[in-house]
């Protein structure tokens, strides 16, 4: 199968090969590809495409998996409207 | 180990100032960060680009910004885009002292040529159509202000500035600075010490501390400022909707999700990142207030981040007091991206000895030797 298309991100259609180019431009942690890929910002917020990115990133460089750190977790564990907030408070 | 100018932090403004030297051919540049690509200020910012003030000088730094936003892909030759959308700022005025004020800003953005207007309510809501009518009186627009993608256009300035031969050093951090016969001799950090010619504080939410390694006193702190991003959802809003009354910006990105962000009141200074219930308790009230449409829409992710203020609200672009060859571009009070390419060309003429292209007397660290010449801004968030 080419990289172009095998999905790394399925929120934000991140393909290998999208990776491979970023991490060849000398970008080589889960932050720096974060930032300029948008993998881990979807809705399932890294729970799906975390680990599957810190193996490649582990294999492309070389380095052992737990030398790989992956993304810091961020509020929400899972989406939740505004409006729903707003009504809570209003109770 | 030698290096001739040393620039601490990489984030946007550390980015422009490395660009804007080399550019003019300042050769061994070295940029020092202690974390990764745009893991401070920059990375975490709302992504808004505006030039709507109430200063005379923070609309001229932003509208020669500007400028520059508008033609950065092809100045800095990148491979990329860096996300300009300009659909303009809506600022709504809900209070009559906020319409009086917001009169004399347009009055003064205008003079000093930045396309606002003042805009009824029935003309807001043509705007955005969406805006409860009952949660303001009228508002001004700027159909040239709007969003640029924070993360992007910092590789901009990084790739150009790699290209002009700057060497960068990611996850290095500064640990002292060593001061003799008023100058900044060595920068040492937890990995190297250097000899160095120039050495430019642009270390955003750290920069008092890094001035305390000097022995100097810069009168700025931090504070936790944070932000939510929503679900990405088909365009819907083109401005940046923003009160200050009502303590809230809100903007939908070319990808499609709403940034929406806001300040806390009782934030004591620190360099506190976290994100609180409390700020999506206040905000999905404000929200739902003056935008229910939105409320519809869910959160995926909140965080936080380091405005790092100074007194007046206005940053502090300037060459030290007591030392020679230290600069300082910090201070900007949660605006330094959407001023960055000017901050890197003033604090460049600084360090070169140029005249700079504007009068920049008001953003010197001078200012605060004397609190009666502080001006200060009230136009933020």
């Amino acid at each position: 199968m080419e990289k172009k298309d095998i999905i790394m991100c399925r929120c934000e259609d991140v393909t290998l090969e999208d990776l491979h180019k970023k991490i060849d431009e000398g970008y080589e942690t889960f932050e720096d590809l974060k930032r300029l890929l948008r993998i881990g910002m979807g809705p399932c917020q890294a729970n799906t495409c975390g680990i599957l990115i810190q193996k490649e990133l582990a294999k492309y460089l070389d380095k052992k998996i737990e030398n790989v750190k992956t993304h810091h977790s961020r509020p929400m564990i899972q989406g939740i409207s505004l409006e729903k907030i707003n009504k809570e408070i209003k109770k | 180990m030698k290096k001739n100018i040393c620039i601490i932090g990489a984030g946007i403004s550390g980015m422009s100032i490395a660009y804007h030297l080399a550019i003019q051919g300042v050769k061994d540049i070295l940029v020092i960060d202690k974390g990764y690509f745009t893991n401070g200020a920059t990375g975490r910012c709302g992504a808004g680009v505006r030039q709507q003030w109430q200063t005379k000088m923070n609309c001229l730094l932003a509208k020669m910004s500007m400028e520059f936003f508008e033609k950065a892909n092809e100045i800095l030759d990148y491979d990329d885009d860096v996300e300009l959308k300009q659909e303009g700022y809506l600022i709504l005025a809900t209070t009559i002292e906020e319409e009086n004020q917001f009169k004399k800003n347009v009055i003064l953005q205008n003079r000093l040529g930045i396309p606002s207007k003042v805009v009824n309510r029935k003309e807001a809501l043509e705007i955005v159509p969406h805006l409860n009518p009952d949660s303001f009186l009228s508002a001004t627009f700027c159909k040239t202000d709007g969003h640029l993608n924070p993360f992007k256009m910092t590789e901009a300035f990084y790739k150009a500035c790699l290209r002009l031969g700057v060497e960068f050093h990611f996850f290095e951090e500064v640990k002292d600075l060593e001061v003799n016969d008023h100058k900044v001799n060595k920068v040492i950090t937890d990995k190297e010490i250097y000899d160095v010619s120039v050495c430019i504080n642009a270390a955003g939410g750290y920069a008092s501390e890094i001035g305390k390694m000097a022995d100097i006193d810069i009168p700025v702190f931090s504070e936790n400022h944070e932000i939510l991003a929503t679900e990405p959802v088909e365009p819907m809003q083109g401005p940046m909707v923003m009160s200050f009354s009502k303590n809230i910006y809100c903007q939908q990105v070319p990808h499609g999700a709403f940034l929406i962000g806001r300040s806390n009141f009782n934030a004591l200074p620190s360099h506190d990142m976290s994100s609180s219930w409390e700020f999506l308790d206040e905000m999905s009230q404000t929200v739902c207030d003056i935008m229910p449409k939105i409320g519809k829409l869910n959160i995926v992710r909140q965080w936080g981040g380091s405005y790092n203020m100074s007194k007046d609200h206005q940053p502090i672009i300037s060459k030290s007091i007591e030392l020679d060859n230290f600069y300082m571009a910090c201070g900007f009070s949660g605006h330094g991206f959407m001023l960055a390419p000017m901050t890197g060309l003033l604090i460049s003429e600084l360090v070169l000895g140029q005249k700079p292209v504007l009068n920049i007397e008001t953003l010197s660290i001078k200012r605060f030797l004397n609190d009666k010449k502080i001006n200060i801004e009230k136009s933020v968030v």
